[in-house]
């Protein structure tokens, strides 16, 4: 029996979680379902009942392309096509920027290899006039949506036609016209915002419905718990996505989830819906979108989703992951890779083949590089074609008060 | 004070159904100050409500109501609260417009009880006013009276940029003037306590000439306007006081005017003076009017301590110390 003096004598101790030392971890990914093997609950299920699915994985595709179970959408082989289509178009628009960064015509990259069927098959899944809360590996979300290419390069490139007029680290786009809010660059604080623009919405009788993207590690941040707070008091019309890509820059997804089996676990101490859905499986995210968005609109409240995917490329170009991810990882990833799954599932339900797929990757690589030359044309911030310094101080505020037109005065003459 | 607030939120919300209002019991039970009182039983829970303890969540959330295009104007119980929505504030409500070239724009309020004297301890006495005018993005504003209250809460919530409203809570029942042991005079006795009916706004950006005078300018704001006040009647020093109103955009025009007029300069505020709004002032001042100075500005600030609760009114810049930083500045 133990005594209050031998409990005292007990040292105490943390865990600290152990980083991943370029070893790949044994549960790499945690409680994998077959796909069609989970079953599509109504938009109005018990919470309680959805709450038994949260280590379990909404999966459509299965190992040979054909699209299984209750949570098959309805998709045409058009829209099928085009899914296929944003993702090369997507991966051709990052290779291209890397390539442009490793020519030192760009300051800063980041790419979302490995991630793209989750942008680009909520994208279709929405409205116009929803509004995406994205991160900055979300660029599959105006891509999708038609932003023109070249506008996004001229952000990137920091030239003279940047829209965002040279003010913004690379890639952090803002396309309100495409339903993209304004991308911050400090961590989570949109997710919160995200439940603010629905809650508006709804406020207003409006029929827009918000949906909010977040890594894995950022939901350690504050304002992710005050966005489940609002969304589930509220019942905001609004999806609240974790997209589960295995890496916060170097550390691995316990180091933000903590003793929870999942991010799913998230939702259910706030009653709200939350399901686990493979990333890489294009109609499970067209699928899962289109469930969680049809519950907002239906007055039915928020939607968590977490995605299981991997980042395969660094955090950043500033990023060496060499020293901290194992080597093959993305060949062992149990996912597989979104692009090569649904050309799979296009040659089994459609007429795809290399010779089509082909065609269609050379296809966006010509837009890609067409697009290229154009806003190169228009110079970079390395070659100085960045508009006049003096633009620094207009939207600061509506209107340019005293003490910035004096300083742009003193900017002015020295110039 | 407190009536003149709620009456501009019940002018802006008749004028303009864009804007919503919300926070820590200001729905049913109209806040802990009663200034969104009867804002819920007037127009609605859709107009009006309560919100979770989270200052991050009501900003954040704010944030993205004025992205949609409402116009939310929402309290902070207390200013000494707003430290977990700072980031909200800063990072994202100052520089939206800015980082997104005009795409998305953050036009909200935030209220904000703020100040001492009234035994709030070091967490419910703060005037955090420096730490939003150091922010560019911003616009901050601190009231003194009714009747400038009313009308510039209007003007803020018509305001296109994101607006930080400090009310400090010592003068909402009265023109305190820092004697905490003699009775509060009611705003109902004072000319500043005449708030006309209906609609009305002040323009962010003025200031008030609170007093006329010859021999030294106050630059204060808030609750040390009428403090100032008191010092230069007790001292018999016929100061010419300025009530700044709105520290960012600041009006140096009337500052100019004032010293270049009586070529001495008393700052006060009740923030620590350390990187306070002083050192702002000061340093205008002296870079605009330095060749009609008869002597350096001086600051009265409140000490650079935590705000504490039992010595609080040794901590407050009270009429005493006002008065003799006054007479030091009249004889240098």
């Amino acid at each position: 029996m133990t005594t209050d003096s031998d409990r005292d004598d007990t040292p105490l101790r943390l865990r600290i979680p152990q980083p991943a030392r370029g070893e790949l971890p044994p549960d790499r990914v945690r409680y994998i379902s077959a796909a069609g093997e989970m079953r599509k609950p109504a938009l109005d299920e018990k919470v309680e009942r959805i709450a038994l699915m949260r280590k379990q994985l909404v999966r459509v595709l299965d190992d040979e392309g054909r699209a299984v179970g209750e949570w098959t959408p309805e998709m045409s082989i058009e829209e099928k096509r085009l899914g296929l289509r944003n993702m090369l178009l997507v991966r051709s628009f990052d290779a291209r920027m890397l390539r442009a960064h490793r020519q030192g015509k760009i300051s800063f990259y980041m790419q979302s290899l490995g991630e793209e069927a989750i942008a680009c098959g909520q994208q279709r899944a929405l409205r116009p006039g929803d509004m995406h809360f994205p991160t900055y590996r979300q660029q599959g979300l105006l891509i999708s949506a038609g932003y023109p290419l070249v506008s996004m390069m001229n952000q990137v490139l920091s030239n003279e036609l940047d829209p965002l007029r040279g003010r913004q680290l690379p890639v952090l786009y803002s396309a309100r016209s495409h339903g993209f809010f304004s991308i911050s660059g400090n961590l989570a604080t949109q997710y919160i915002q995200a439940v603010g623009w629905a809650m508006a919405s709804a406020l207003r009788g409006g029929t827009e419905i918000a949906s909010a993207w977040i890594g894995e590690g950022a939901t350690a941040e504050s304002d992710f718990h005050a966005a489940l707070v609002f969304a589930s008091t509220y019942q905001a019309p609004v999806i609240l996505n974790i997209v589960n890509n295995h890496w916060a820059i170097s550390t691995p997804e316990d180091f933000a989830r903590g003793a929870s089996a999942t991010f799913a676990d998230r939702g259910y101490g706030f009653s709200i819906p939350a399901l686990r859905v493979d990333g890489n499986d294009y109609l499970a995210v067209y699928a899962a979108s289109q469930w969680a968005a049809e519950r907002a609109r239906s007055n039915l409240g928020p939607t968590l989703i977490e995605w299981i995917t991997l980042r395969v490329g660094a955090h950043s170009t500033s990023d060496d992951p060499s020293v901290y991810r194992p080597r093959h990882e993305a060949e062992q990833f149990p996912l597989g890779d979104p692009i090569q799954r649904l050309r799979r599932h296009l040659e089994v339900v459609d007429d795809w083949d290399e010779a089509r797929h082909e065609a269609l990757q050379r296809e966006v690589d010509e837009q890609v590089e067409a697009a290229f030359a154009e806003a190169e044309s228009h110079g970079s911030v390395k070659t100085g074609d960045i508009g006049s310094a003096l633009t620094m101080f207009d939207d600061v505020y509506a209107e340019l008060p005293r003490h910035l037109r004096e300083q742009r005065d003193m900017l002015g003459g020295q110039q | 004070m407190i009536e003149a607030i709620r009456d501009a939120h019940v002018v802006a919300m008749e004028r303009d159904e864009r804007v919503v209002v919300f926070g820590e019991d200001v729905g049913y039970f109209g806040g802990v100050f009663r200034c969104t009182q009867g804002l819920q039983e007037r127009f609605g829970d859709h107009r009006c409500f309560d919100s979770p303890i989270s200052e991050a969540g009501i900003v954040g959330a704010a944030v993205g109501m004025a992205a949609y295009g409402l116009r939310p104007c929402v309290e902070i119980q207390f200013a000494d609260y707003m430290y977990p929505a700072y980031d909200q504030i800063v990072s994202e409500a100052a520089r939206l417009r800015h980082r997104s070239a005009g795409d998305f724009t953050a036009p909200l309020v935030i209220r904000m009880p703020s100040g001492g004297g009234i035994f709030g301890g070091q967490t419910h006495s703060q005037s955090p006013e420096a730490l939003f005018t150091h922010v560019a993005g911003l616009k901050t504003v601190v009231v003194s009276n009714p009747l400038d209250a009313k009308g510039l809460l209007i003007a803020a919530i018509e305001d296109d940029d994101p607006v930080i409203f400090l009310e400090p809570k010592r003068v909402y029942n009265g023109p305190f003037d820092g004697h905490h042991d003699k009775p509060i005079v009611p705003w109902s006795q004072h000319p500043l306590g005449e708030v006309p009916d209906g609609y009305y706004s002040i323009e962010i950006g003025t200031a008030r000439v609170h007093r006329e005078g010859g021999d030294l300018t106050v630059l204060a704001y808030g609750t040390h306007v009428h403090v100032a006040e008191t010092a230069a009647a007790e001292q018999g020093i016929d100061a010419e006081i300025i009530d700044l109103r709105s520290l960012v955009p600041l009006d140096v025009d009337a500052i100019v005017a004032s010293v270049e007029k009586t070529g001495r300069c008393l700052i006060v505020h009740e923030a620590t003076q350390t990187s306070g709004f002083g050192a702002e002032l000061s340093a205008t001042v002296h870079e605009r009017c330095l060749f009609h100075l008869e002597a350096p500005t001086v600051r009265v600030c409140g000490w650079d301590t935590p705000y504490p609760h039992a010595h609080e009114w040794s901590y407050f810049p009270g009429p005493e110390r006002v008065g003799r930083a006054m007479r030091e500045l009249m004889s240098s």
